[in-house]
């Protein structure tokens, strides 16, 4: 899933330092597992908004709504009777969220409430572990399922590099060994030729704004038909 | 047991403190507490295993977002007793109690009373 963060209460504060009628837009997917948007984080913030802004003597009147997800225009629907009512839209969803409201409400400013932060996994409550950086090449296939452009400090393909360290990265010993990991897995299961083959270099697919049109959902050209 | 704990300390039942979230605290605050603290069972005892010790967790981040906003983040509390201990039940009432004189009223209701 995606995960975000909350962006430290100082930077908010003064996004909003202008605005006194704002709408808190939280999301119910992604950032409601991972505790960083959803409903229950709106309402925290928004408590945290109007009181810091009591104790200043200037008070906001802060709203709070959350949609099921924020990526999809489907359920933003929902929001296009409200949001004129407010002089800005702050949003806790993760950057494709906020865009997505952005776009659709131009007329009004929206600011991030979270700094999103990648693609990870849980591994205890509240505690998430990055495991993929979306790079469009997935090479898990020949690495035993460990990825190293997230593992790997460097993101090589053709690991380990020369600071491998009896198993740990050469630039923290508490951080694993990427490559080390990915040599160890293909052992016990016999596959180490794998690591002998040489890999391009990843191409930085994840460089340029992309598009995905998954096979057999291409809009067909009204036009190409004729 | 007949126990005097001082009158002005509203008790807000959970099943178990792991039940207390962020957001309870905070609003506890935003309407005008002086102070909130939660009481749960001793740490290593929890029936839930760990309900305690995530209400710990969340006490201290509440302090930490008090401070933020501008409040003593000292105003909420965490205590910690056997169910058996009416008198430290009674105690820590008059220890929070005394603690939150101390500090004085919660800033904000004073603004909303000032407003009214
Ligand atoms: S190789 Fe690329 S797509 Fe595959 S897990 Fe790693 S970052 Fe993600
Ligand atoms: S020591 Fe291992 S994980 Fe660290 S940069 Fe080199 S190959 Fe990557």
């Amino acid at each position: 899933m995606i995960v975000a963060q909350r962006k430290p209460f100082e930077e908010i504060m003064n996004m909003l330092k202008g605005y006194k009628k704002v709408l808190n837009v939280g999301c119910g997917t992604c950032v409601a597992v991972c505790l960083a948007g959803g409903e229950k984080e709106v309402t925290v913030l928004n408590t945290e908004l109007d009181m810091a802004r009591k104790l200043k003597d200037n008070p906001i009147k802060i709203d709070g709504i959350t949609i099921e997800r924020q990526c999809d225009r489907e359920y933003l629907a929902e929001l296009d009777s409200k949001v004129d009512d407010y002089e800005a839209v702050v949003s806790m969803a993760c950057g494709v969220g906020v865009q997505f409201l952005a776009e659709r409400f131009p007329q009004i400013p929206v600011y991030p409430m979270v700094d999103t932060s990648g693609l990870a996994a849980n591994q205890a409550v509240g505690w998430y572990e990055e495991r993929c950086r979306s790079c469009n090449q997935c090479v898990l296939g020949m690495t035993g399922g460990i990825c190293p452009v997230t593992m790997c400090a460097k993101g090589i393909y053709n690991g380990p590099c020369g600071g491998t360290n009896n198993g740990s990265c050469e630039i923290d010993t508490e951080q694993p060994c990427a490559w080390f990991m990915i040599y160890e897995r293909l052992e016990r299961q016999g596959r180490l030729d794998n690591i002998l083959e040489l890999h391009a270099p990843v191409e930085w697919l994840d460089q340029t704004p992309r598009t995905l049109v998954q096979p057999g959902y291409k809009k067909v050209d009204p036009e190409d038909l004729v | 047991m007949r126990l005097e704990y001082p009158s002005n300390v509203k008790i807000v039942r959970v099943p178990c403190t792991g039940k207390v979230d962020v957001s309870h605290l905070l609003r506890a605050m935003q309407q005008g507490a002086d102070g909130a603290y939660c009481v749960g069972c001793l740490e290593g005892t929890c029936h839930y295993n760990e309900g305690n010790l995530r209400c710990r967790e969340r006490v201290e981040h509440v302090r930490n977002l008090l401070e933020e906003v501008g409040l003593e983040g000292d105003r909420v509390r965490m205590y910690n007793l056997s169910s058996g201990e009416g008198p430290t039940f009674a105690a820590y009432a008059k220890e929070m109690t005394e603690h939150i004189k101390e500090l004085g009223a919660n800033p904000l209701s004073q603004k909303q009373k000032a407003a009214a």
